[in-house]
Order: structure tokens, then sequence, then C-alpha cells
């Protein structure tokens, strides 16, 4: 298996963006990655591309052909990959798989979605797709719901409690305002989340990720042919993907992630790397009790501890284990089949040493945590500077 | 949505039909068709359970998806069976505020939402205090 490296990547600006369409969006994201890749598109082997739902959001499958077509890039392959929100991540690791085997030199690796072309009720009902339709939608289950019920339980067994959860939404803003492709660059206090209006509770309107139009891309090549692109070539170390039930009430604990854990030994054990070893990570913080369930699973800190960790400043950028540096679902935004990749292009841009006012500084190892649903599905990738 | 679709699911969300694996023994609702632990030697048969279960978490719903909106506020609970599955469940005949893990409930037959205004009406489990 040949080792894969990043070598260029790329994002449109996150947000409501009322005047961009679907395939400009797509486009101008491969764009901005072709071009910091210094590559020519003829030179592109295959495209994947992780999307949750173009067909409800914007009324339009068969998007491989859309995008292959818009770019310009016909004949090339591209292949469409979908694990609710963690289809971006699914698209890196199956980019990086098709390198890894010697098929493709230089493929692009894609995440996108267009979710203000239909109403929020429209948005909700779409995102609530990825939840079981018969046991859990069918009751009138969203997905706040579901993390609400995880909330609780997390309370109730940790004593974590709402201003913990208060504090990610606020350090994730905090963070935001140094990302200029962040759909919220504006600080909020633990107040401002507190008194926000209850969506199911304990969560509140602050502790959940908006809807969100964007795109991001990034471009892998094998390592030892990066070089001739990049004088920073960021290794994809490792991948690790593992699914669980699509119902969270199957799972044996609502207080952690199964499917992340093992993503993670995997992602950790590919890499030959720990907990211990990353020096900031892109986690899922759909709602704020994910990102405190995340830093658990993915062990920055012992069960049970992810509120006080929170609490103590401990992954604020300059803390001991920066969390969500661009801002992360809640504060970046969360277009949910490209956020995998912007995972990805954050921990690049860190990596590389270009993140500017919120750059984590000489951080050579990162990690990303993508979670499709309520956790069913969930890519891990470690990446490191290739130098 | 087409009526077969509520058609099929009513013995499993009107008499809470699972199925029983006949090799270990476990109790599955929402039925399974494989039993994820027996796999092949596994033999899965109908059970009925008897709808009683104790809260295992819970939640407040004040922003209600499509067609749930006329029931909001409503609490949602995550319910372990006394047979061993666990579901969700809407909680009925109940003051919201009052709900605290642990509580036992039993599930009550209920009228759940219509598919639009000229579709059908479907109904299913809600779970009240005991």
């Amino acid at each position: 298996m040949r080792k894969v490296a990043i070598i260029g990547v790329g994002l449109t600006k996150f947000g409501e963006l009322w005047d961009v369409s679907f395939r400009r969006m797509i486009t101008e994201a491969g764009a901005r990655a072709i071009e910091d890749a210094g590559i020519d598109g003829k030179q592109i082997g295959a495209m994947y591309v992780g999307n949750m739902s173009a067909g409800q959001f914007v009324r339009q499958e068969h998007i491989a052909s859309l995008i292959a077509d818009q770019a310009g890039l016909t004949p090339i392959p591209c292949t469409r990959v979908e694990a609710a929100c963690a289809s971006g991540g699914l698209a890196l690791r199956q980019a990086m798989i098709s390198v890894a085997s010697g098929i493709h030199d230089i493929v692009v690796a894609a995440g996108i979605e267009k979710m203000t072309d239909v109403l929020t009720e429209q948005t909700t009902e779409a995102l609530a797709t990825a939840a079981d339709q018969e046991w859990e939608a069918f009751v009138g289950t969203t997905f706040p719901g579901l993390y609400a019920l995880m909330a609780r339980r997390h309370m109730y067994e940790f004593g974590t409690t709402e201003e913990q959860l208060a504090k990610v939404a606020v350090k994730n803003h905090h963070n935001a305002c140094f990302n200029p492709c962040a759909q919220y660059q504006m600080e909020i206090t633990v107040e401002d989340v507190l008194n926000s209006s209850p969506v199911n509770t304990p969560l509140k309107l602050l502790d959940c990720s908006p809807i969100t139009d964007g795109a991001a891309c990034v471009i892998l090549a094998p390592a030892d042919k990066a070089r001739e692109f990049t004088d920073t070539p960021i290794l994809i170390a490792g991948t690790g993907q593992a699914s669980d039930t699509i119902s969270l009430h199957d799972r044996p604990t609502l207080t952690g992630l199964a499917a992340a854990k093992k993503a993670a030994e995997l992602a950790y054990d590919m890499a030959g790397v720990g907990p211990n070893d990353i020096d900031l990570a892109e986690v899922h913080d759909c709602f704020t009790i994910a990102e405190i369930m995340a830093i658990e699973d993915l062990g920055f800190c012992k069960k049970g501890d992810g509120g006080k960790v929170t609490e103590q400043g401990e992954t604020a950028i300059g803390g001991r284990i920066p969390i969500n540096t661009s801002g992360g679902l809640k504060g970046k935004g969360h277009p949910v089949g490209a956020t995998g990749i912007a995972q990805a292009v954050e921990i690049t841009q860190q990596l590389r040493g270009e993140a500017g006012k919120r750059q984590v500084n000489g951080a050579e190892i990162g990690l990303t945590h993508n979670v499709g649903g309520s956790g069913g599905t969930v890519v891990v990738h470690v990446l490191r500077r290739g130098d | 949505m087409a009526v077969p679709r509520f058609w099929r699911e009513i013995p499993n969300r009107y008499n809470l039909i699972g199925t029983k694996c006949g090799n270990c023994n476990k109790v599955f609702f929402p039925p399974r068709y494989i039993c994820p632990g027996c796999r092949r030697i596994g033999k899965l048969e109908p059970y009925k359970l008897n709808g009683k279960g104790k809260i295992i978490s819970f939640t407040i719903t004040h922003v209600a998806p499509n067609g749930f909106e006329d029931q909001a506020p409503y609490a949602l609970a995550i319910i372990e069976l006394d047979e061993g599955p666990c579901l969700t469940a809407q909680l009925t005949d109940c003051d919201p505020n009052q709900v605290k893990i642990g509580d036992r409930v039993e599930m009550a037959f209920r009228r759940m939402g219509q598919d639009g205004e000229d579709g059908a009406i479907y109904y299913g489990y809600k779970a009240r205090l005991v």
C-alpha cells in the first residue's frame, strides 16, 4: 500500500450563500484546491465527492456526473459517497484508498452541501432522514432530540452541566472569529447560550450547529511524488472508519460513540500514534455535547471529564489540546457533506503553519473526527507533516 | 407516502410485536430479521412485548418536526423495556417537566400523526408514567 499525502486544499466561504448555486460552489472549491496544489486538471485520475442529500436539498441526484461536467473534467471518473454528515470524511477515505492502491495517482476528495435552497422545515426534515425513519423519526425525533438524549444521560452519569456545554459553543465561536471562511465570525457568551431558546432540553439554539452552504476540496497524491507539487506535503498517516446501529436506542451506552472509539483506534494504530501525540483536532461538534463526547472517545481526556476539561480551557487555542481551531461545525458552519473535507483543510493549513491568527504553534500531528447521524458512521483521520 | 408503508408495520406498532431469537433468547424491538449475535444459526420468531419499562434518558422537544408541531412541547424518551430492548417514544398523559430518568412507564396506543391533509392517519405507541 502506498503512502498518501495532501498536496492542495480549497474552501468556499461557509454561510447562507443565496447568490451561489450548488454547481458554482463545488467548482469554486475545486478550482482553489487545484490552484493550491499547482496541478493541471488533466493530471487528475479520479474524484470522490461527499454529499448527504442533494436530492432533498436541491432536487438533483447524479451529482457525480454534474460535477465532472461542470469542472470540465469529463471523462475522469467521479463517484459520490454518502454517509449522512460523515459523507466528506468518507470521500477522503475512499480517495485515499484509491491512491494507496496504486489505481490512481492524483485524486480529488471533495464535499458539498447546498442547504438553503429549501425552507428551514424541509432542511430539518432532510437531515432527519439520517436517523431511523421507521423507529426514531416516526415518533417525532429530530437530530437535536437525539443529541439531547445523549446530553441528558451524560449530565446524569457524569455531572456535566449546561454551562460546560455552553463553553464549547463560546470557544468555537471565538475560534471562528479568526477564520475568514467561517459562517459566524462573532463572539458569544455563556449567558447568550443559556438564554437562547430551547430546542430540545437541555440543548438550546446556541448549542446547535447552523444550516450552512459550503464546499471543500483536497487534492491527494502518492507521498513519494508529493514534493513535485508542494514543499509541505501533509501525510494521511492513518484512516479509520466504523459503523454502529442507526438507531441511538439500540446502543448499550448513550454517553459516547462506540464507532468513534473504534475508528480512532484504527487510525491511531495505522499512524503509529496515540491520543497524547495529537497536537490539535477538528471534531464533529454538530451539537455542543457532541464535542464533549468526541474528546472523551478520542482519548484526549478521561470518560466523563469532557465538560470539565472544556471549562478549564484545555481545548482552547493555547490549551493542552486545541479542538476545532476552525470554529468547528458550530462557528464555521456545517454544510453536512462538506464538513469532513473542511476538517482536513483546517488541519492541513495548521500543519503547514498557514492558519494565521488561529495558528497552533509547532503543530505536527492533527486529527479529524467526522460523525454520520447520531454515530452510525464515524470516520477518523490522522494527518502529519511530511517533513 | 403510500399507505403500505404504514400498513405493514401495524402489528409491530399497534401491538408491540418484536422478534425473539430461538437460539440465544434475546428479544428485539423494533423487530430484527437477523440476530446480530447468532447470525446464521439464529432463529427469529415474532414475540409480543408487555410494554413496561423505565426511562433511560429524555428530552423536551420545543422545536417539533413537520407533522408534530401541534403536539409541542412534548417529552421524548429512550425506554428500556423489561424484556431487554430499548425504544424511542413520546411520553403522553403527563407534565413533561415532571419526568425523571429511572421513572417506570407503560406503552399506550395513540394517534401519532397524519400523512398530509388527505393522507392516512397513523397510529403507534407512546409511553405514560405509571
